[in-house]
């Protein structure tokens, strides 16, 4: 047995011994017993060491936390219906909007467009054609319902195009058009063609002139050509 | 030494057993724990003065933790356990605190 130095006391060795082990197991249950309550104190939510008084009144914070996070759930719930509501409401609106927004693209010629219709080929070998028979045939292709219009490929009617001449060539928006002239219509495609050939139409007024019409109906033509529109500079829009 | 081995001893065997404590007993563990520490620097204070006493140390270290465990006894079934043991943690606290003063003294003479 190792021996201490002995404690400043007056009693023998082997009884000073006896003292430390006694000392010793007695520190060793308050290590064993601050250790476990450390354990337990860490594991618990500390309410199995407390008072039934302070249990109550943790129950009672406990409930009004509770009701006010009720209250505030109903709040919330409440608040999202209203929001759900009305982005569905606000998912329409912009459905509906882009549908229009679709249309009208296609009616002002700021999209390429695609679908059935008819190409129509004028050929003028005398260049007796003017600009007043194309707005001629434009109107009729318009009146039977054609959404979207080129000529040659290269302008897009909208309804601002303008159909003039100079020096005996026919201008279109201001684009030199020479024949042979071609026109991609965009609508459905028999109600074109019938609306070019029908008598005393289009294609009877080019054939007076020295010209020839042919008009081919497609499943599917392409309107490529492009009108770049500007923001009106004197009209707005009324309210309502 | 060999005290100091005791401590570490039961220290390690909770670390180690994970010891689970009867429900029965868990209002009394830190009460009983603060009590004996009150011991435990008292008796450090008293071997630095040249008058410990095992006998002394072992009664109060025993009548300490029995006292404290009993005050919270009391203060449970008279509905004033919180109250009570704030009292008792405060009075052994400050025992403490003037033992560690005094072995203070005594270590660094200041």
């Amino acid at each position: 047995m190792p021996e201490q130095p002995a404690p400043p006391s007056s009693v023998p060795t082997k009884r000073t011994h006896r003292s430390q082990l006694v000392v010793a197991v007695l520190l060793a249950a308050l290590g064993f017993a601050a250790v476990a309550q450390m354990r337990l104190t860490r594991e618990d939510d500390d309410y199995s060491g407390q008072g039934r008084e302070s249990l109550i009144q943790l129950l009672g914070s406990l409930s009004a936390a509770a009701e006010r996070t009720q209250s505030q759930i109903d709040e919330l719930e409440r608040t999202r219906g209203e929001l759900l509501s009305s982005s569905e409401r606000r998912q329409v609106a912009v459905d509906e909007a882009r549908d229009r927004l679709e249309v009208l693209e296609v009616l002002t010629g700021t999209v390429a467009a695609t679908g059935p219709g008819v190409t129509i080929a004028i050929t003028d070998p005398s260049v007796a054609v003017t600009a007043a028979s194309l707005l001629n045939g434009v109107e009729e292709l318009r009146d039977a319902g054609a959404e979207a219009i080129e000529i040659n490929d290269t302008v897009r009617v909208v309804a601002s195009t303008s159909f003039t001449e100079r020096d005996g060539q026919v201008m279109v928006d201001g684009v030199t058009v020479r024949p042979p002239y071609l026109i991609d219509a965009i609508g459905s495609s028999h109600t074109l063609s019938e609306a070019i050939v029908f008598p005393g139409g289009l294609a009877d007024e080019i054939e007076r002139l020295g010209g020839a019409v042919t008009v081919e109906e497609a499943d599917l033509v392409e309107v490529g050509s492009l009108h770049s529109i500007d923001a009106p500079e004197y009209s707005q829009p009324t309210e309502g | 030494m060999i005290a100091v081995f005791g401590l570490a001893l039961g220290v390690l065997a909770g670390l180690l057993l994970e010891p689970s404590i009867p429900i029965a007993l868990q209002p009394y563990l830190p009460i009983a724990v603060v009590a004996a520490l009150d011991a435990v620097f008292g008796g450090l204070r008293a071997h630095l003065d040249g008058v410990f006493d095992d006998k002394v140390f072992v009664i109060s270290f025993v009548s300490n933790v029995l006292i404290a465990a009993l005050i919270v006894y009391l203060g449970d079934q008279l509905g004033v356990g919180g109250q009570l043991s704030t009292g008792v943690i405060v009075v052994l606290g400050i025992r403490i605190f003037s033992n560690v003063a005094a072995i203070r003294r005594h270590v660094f003479h200041a």
